[in-house]
């Protein structure tokens, strides 16, 4: 093939702007609207890449998002991306491409020896091959077949560009920028309606200003730039261009893929923008996709849809070929005859397969002195690289070659097939129309949206209305005479011949690929799909689909709606990743909660800790310190003197009413309603199935009023949890709660010194008389309104402070300052983790797992047994959860006293009927305790607080084992006097 | 003349009360009317006198928007004039943040981040819409017709200003909406 540009013509290009682009080692040059593909069939380039499996040379088939074979790595480091469709990607000044699936070179490819061998290459090769044995598979198997197949290279950089979404909202969204789009979205505005046009490319108007023909008298291009300039002029139209509609979802939702820069990455902004569009109606005026044709080598470069020659010499100037074979079924192939005559190329014949040719088009074709011949079809491709003639036969027969043609291209057309894509997304179904050979969606079965109406109409080719009479009134084209179905050319072609018909271009699926799969009794096409890969490619079947199911269905002996189509799933054609993650990168991937006290944190040096989305200091690391020293310094120092946590994560939930108390007395297993106002409680919070879902502890503030303080991850799940009780079930209660974490800064002032530190700011009398243990009280603390709860999470003297987030940092900076004297040292949850072990109190998370219940954790103390009832009371009577062999809680210690490892399994003897070792509990939470100078930890262990000194033996990953003491959870200060001091 | 670009910054503060109770009862309509010299707003809508504001938030909660120092008082007078009838008011001052999303081109910022239609017919002053912005949750509210105002959460303030200015840094108008 010798592709040229002319001299003439190219309605979408501007021959006044030249624009220079590199495809692999060559610096070519182009105009601007040109395609890469066009610029590339300008230059003479026939071979743009390598075949997925035999590696076959391969050109440029289609003009549109079909294109199968033309499959560029576009742009370079940060900015690559594989796998670019060369037919859809706009020239700019600077561009970049790279062939792909070649090595070490397009022109010298040693894979395509594959090709050779393609015998031993059918269709479930893998599938038959590489199963035994086994271990081949991941070490030789795979490897190999990575390298040899497979398309473009992954990015081995950051994304250099930025995307973003935008949410619309519509009355009708009309995908397709075509006379049919454009014509419904010309009668909705003029109803008034709020109208959004999506056109994937960057031109209007669809096929029409190709193929031609007039509405009412007027050029069709002309009535195409008059709809736009009307549609332009209505505020309540918006036309987007280069903005393809990627899926159909429920709910009239759509999204639209606009590729706002890849046409020129000069003008900045996001490269590309996700529509997220809610619409009232959708109509699909998606067009319809040309079908190839299944001759023998009709995958040489050179071998080229017919819509897509004539779209190249009409919209750009750039001819495939000087000779150009035209091989159809159809009349509309021969607008690709006329158009390549009226450009000045040569058209050696036309090979119609159909026996009579008698339509308005071939009569202009004969007029032109054009060469028709009928019956006729293509025995073979001659060329390897590149078409150099055909072979021509009679299409009834078994391809006995008559004579030959010399040419450079051969534009092939099988027929058209609507693309029913968006109608079929969410459930539209199909109807086979054997007049016209092809599917189109089916009026009687459309998909419906929630009130049971159809969710999306579909007009014009998409439909099936393939002209443009048919689309709107006053449409005038040639008329055209049937098509006569062909699916293999010749009709009788030997398995020879068949085995070089390509059916899918792109994975390389044959003809005797699909055949073969029916001969093994693959009779689905979705199972036929996946085991000969047809339609499973990056164009997803846009060209191989039809002409597929229609080998399946001659070779199963059945008609083509028995077999039926594979499902259309969004998105239509490939988006970027980057378009789906729109702003959600970087700092802003994911949103990060940060307490009042958190530029001080990072000031300090805190190592971080996701906490669900919020981050807290683990620890605060000191110049040259490691974290472990860190968090033993913490410990140290909080036991010795005093320590101050940030504690503003933990839930704070606010709930009032008169029926309050009896609330809590459901939702907690312990007697709320009986606390007094200025007294604190810890409570615990079970599922219905009885299974220990959060704790923490309840302040009464008033008569009708409690604070109930959760988990950190707890917050709004807790808060959720009382709202769906109170909202579902006990709507008749008086109660309302509300959620006042954000509002609050909370420190906890912790350790001996605890007390002085407070006193030093002032404000309030915090003595053991005024403030005992479990009470709580209001005042101001240096000047800053506060609330102080004497609680204690670590066993010691420990006041948690609550003031207004607002006033968070300097209420911080207040207490370091105090605290300075005594040695304050912020400590971090782990520090906090520890010193709580230590105190035997247990973890929501570490101790509970959804399967433990208050009983297991010996907090029976905290099940009030004056109440009727509460959430988790009646499962927990079930006789599994009341059964006495329940692995309970205890404390564990190392008689070396090392630290267990954490999840670490008490070995029991004997086998279990998998053959695994018994077990006789686990350990729940671990921890070098700098306190006492040893490993502790607690754990979960059959009839453990029965079992106490007994010596358990633990496993550790790598196979030995570690023996354990059960002894008290309660490692430190077990009578409490540092806490109540 | 070139278009300003829009800009985010931080609102003046501003007191906040959390209030939930049984809207639709008459008794208690009153004494929050009584209480703050403003109606209850329909579903959806925020209703202003001076520089008091009531939010409604959802058809047992309003935000009553007030200086910050008259919080306290603005409290009582809410329990006051209640009396026994059930519910909850609470200061949550400092439980949100508030930014102005200002200049010609705001709806475009928004309409990045929130599904909610922000079209100049849907999208109007007086409307409160409570949704979402990319991953958080929002409530927005028209503040002029050149500015519209934004509360978040305060945990997430920094995550809200970061994507706020980020959609306002893509370059290029979308011009999506008809109207400034």
């Amino acid at each position: 093939m010798t592709g040229q540009r002319l001299d003439t013509g190219g309605r979408l290009i501007d021959r006044n702007k030249r624009l220079r682009f590199r495809f692999n080692d060559r610096w070519l040059t182009g105009y601007a609207g040109d395609t890469l593909a066009s610029a590339l069939i300008a230059n003479g380039r026939t071979l743009v890449g390598r075949s997925f499996k035999y590696h076959r040379p391969r050109g440029i088939v289609a003009s549109g998002a079909e294109e199968p074979n033309a499959l560029v790595g576009l742009g370079r480091g940060a900015r690559f991306e594989p796998n670019q469709r060369a037919t859809i990607t706009e020239l700019f000044e600077g561009l970049t491409a790279e062939s792909q699936n070649h090595w070490p070179s397009l022109e010298a490819d040693i894979g395509a020896v594959n090709g050779a061998l393609s015998k031993v290459f059918p269709a479930g090769f893998y599938y038959k091959t590489f199963i035994h044995p086994r271990p081949l598979w991941k070490h030789l198997f795979e490897p190999v077949i990575r390298r040899a197949a497979g398309l473009g290279k992954a990015p081995k950089m950051a994304d250099a560009d930025r995307y973003e979404h935008f949410y619309a909202h519509c009355d009708t969204l009309v995908a397709g920028g075509g006379v049919a789009g454009l014509a419904a979205a010309l009668a909705a505005a003029e109803a008034g309606k709020r109208v959004i046009v999506l056109e994937q490319s960057s031109a209007w108007g669809g096929r029409a200003p190709v193929d031609g023909g007039a509405v009412a008298g007027t050029p069709v291009e002309a009535w195409v730039a008059e709809t736009l300039a009307a549609l332009r002029a209505m505020p309540n139209v918006h036309l987007r261009a280069r903005t393809m509609v990627a899926g159909v979802y429920d709910h009239g939702y759509v999204i639209g893929y606009e590729r706002v820069g890849d046409h020129d990455p000069a003008v900045g902004g996001p490269r590309h923008r996700l529509w997220r569009i809610r619409a009232e109606e959708i109509v699909a005026a998606t067009g319809a996709i040309e079908r190839p044709l299944s001759f023998a080598g009709n995958d040489i470069p050179g071998v080229m849809l017919a819509s897509a020659v004539r779209d190249y010499v009409v919209n750009y100037g750039a001819a495939p070929g000087a000779r150009t074979v035209v091989v159809t079924n159809n009349d509309d192939a021969y607008r690709t005859a006329l158009a390549l005559k009226r450009a000045g190329l040569a058209v050696p014949a036309i090979l119609d397969a159909r026996p009579k040719v008698t339509g308005a088009l071939p009569a202009a074709a004969r007029q032109a002195g054009l060469s028709i011949r009928t019956g006729a079809a293509v025995a073979r491709i001659k060329g390897a690289r590149g078409v150099i003639g055909v072979e021509v036969c009679d299409q009834d027969g078994s391809g006995a070659v008559k004579d030959e043609l010399a040419c450079d291209c051969v534009a092939m057309s099988g027929g058209w097939s609507p693309a029913v894509h968006l109608w079929s997304h969410t459930g539209g179904k199909l109807i086979w129309d054997d007049a016209r050979a092809f599917f189109r969606p089916d009026p009687a079965r459309p998909p419906v949206g929630a009130n049971g109406a159809p969710s999306v109409r579909v007009v014009g080719a998409a439909a099936g209305y393939l002209h443009l009479g048919d689309i709107l009134a006053g449409g005038e084209t040639p008329d055209e005479a049937p098509l006569a179905p062909v699916w293999l050319m010749p009709a009788g072609a030997e398995i020879a011949k068949k085995a070089k018909m390509f059916v899918d271009f792109q994975n390389d699926v044959k003809v005797t690929d699909v055949e073969l799969a029916a001969q093994e009794g693959y009779e689905s096409v979705e199972h036929t799909k996946r085991y000969t890969t047809l339609g499973m490619a990056t164009d997803q079947g846009k060209l191989s689909n039809v002409n597929g199911l229609a080998i399946l269905s001659d070779a199963l002996g059945q008609p083509i709606p028995a077999t039926g189509t594979t499902t259309f799933r969004p998105p239509y054609s490939p988006i970027s990743m980057g378009a789906i993650a729109g702003e959600a990168r970087g700092d802003l991937f994911q949103p990060i909660r940060r307490t009042p006290m958190h530029a001080r944190h990072e000031a300090a040096g805190a190592v971080w800790e996701p906490v669900g989305q919020w981050r807290r200091p683990y620890c605060f690391v000191r110049a040259g310190e490691s974290k472990d020293a860190a968090v033993a310094r913490e410990i140290r120092t909080t036991r010795n003197a005093v320590g101050m946590l940030d504690a503003s994560t933990l839930g704070k939930l606010l709930v009032q009413g008169p029926d309050a108390g009896r609330l809590l007395d459901m939702l907690y297993t312990g007697k709320m309603s009986t606390l007094a106002e200025g007294r604190c409680r810890y409570g615990l919070m079970c599922s219905e199935n009885g299974f220990l879902i959060d704790d923490g502890v309840v302040a009464r503030l008033g008569p009708d009023t409690f604070l109930c303080h959760t988990t950190t991850g707890g917050a709004d799940r807790i808060h959720a949890h009382m709202e769906e009780w109170i909202q579902t079930e006990w709507w008749d209660w008086q109660v309302y709660t509300a959620n006042l974490t954000e509002h609050y800064a909370q420190v906890a002032v912790v350790g001996p010194q605890a007390r002085r530190v407070l006193e030093t700011l002032g404000g309030m009398d915090l003595s053991a008389e005024a403030l005992p243990f479990m009470h709580w009280a209001e005042g101001t603390l240096g000047g800053i309104p506060a609330r102080v709860f004497r609680i204690s999470f670590s066993g010691e003297l420990s006041y948690e402070v609550a003031v207004p987030a607002g006033h968070g940092p300097a209420f911080w900076d207040a207490v370091a300052t105090a605290g300075a004297p005594y040695g304050i040292t912020p400590y971090g949850t782990e520090a906090l983790h520890v010193m709580r072990a230590e105190k035997g109190f247990i973890m929501i998370g570490d101790e509970t797992d959804g399967t433990v219940i208050p009983q297991d954790l010996g907090l029976t103390w905290a099940i009030s047994k004056k109440k009727d009832d509460y959430l988790g009371k009646r499962a927990q009577a079930r006789s599994h959860m009341a059964d006495p062999d329940r692995w309970q809680l205890v404390g564990l210690e190392t008689l070396d006293g090392s630290v267990l490892p954490d999840g670490s399994y008490a070995v029991a003897d004997g086998m279990n009927a998998n053959g695994q070792a018994n077990v006789e509990g686990r350990v729940t939470s671990t921890y070098h305790s700098p306190t006492l100078g040893r490993g502790i930890a607690m754990g979960l262990v059959h009839r453990g607080p029965d079992r106490m000194g007994e010596v358990l033996s633990f496993n550790r990953v790598d196979g030995g084992r570690i023996k354990a003491r059960i002894v008290s959870p309660v490692f430190y200060d077990p009578e409490g006097e540092k806490q109540n001091a | 003349m070139p278009e300003a670009p829009v800009t985010v910054s931080p609102a003046p503060v501003v007191g906040m009360i959390t209030l939930k109770a049984n809207l639709a009862a008459p008794a208690i309509a009153s004494a929050i009317k009584l209480a703050t010299g403003i109606a209850i707003p329909g579903p959806r809508r925020i209703l202003s006198d001076g520089a008091v504001s009531l939010m409604w938030m959802a058809p047992d909660e309003l935000l009553v928007l007030c200086p910050v120092a008259e919080v306290p008082a603005r409290l009582s007078r809410l329990s006051d004039t209640l009396g026994s009838a059930p519910h909850l008011a609470a200061d949550v001052s400092d439980a949100r943040v508030i930014f102005d999303v200002t200049g010609q081109g705001w709806r475009e910022v928004l309409a990045k981040l929130t599904p909610a239609d922000m079209h100049p017919d849907v999208f109007v002053a007086g409307e409160l819409r409570r949704s979402r912005l990319a991953q958080i949750p929002a409530g927005f509210w028209m503040e002029g017709a050149g500015s519209v105002r934004v509360m978040v959460f305060r945990s997430v303030a920094q995550y809200a200003e970061d994507l706020l200015r980020n959609a306002v840094d893509q370059t290029g108008r979308i011009e999506f909406f008809n109207t400034p």
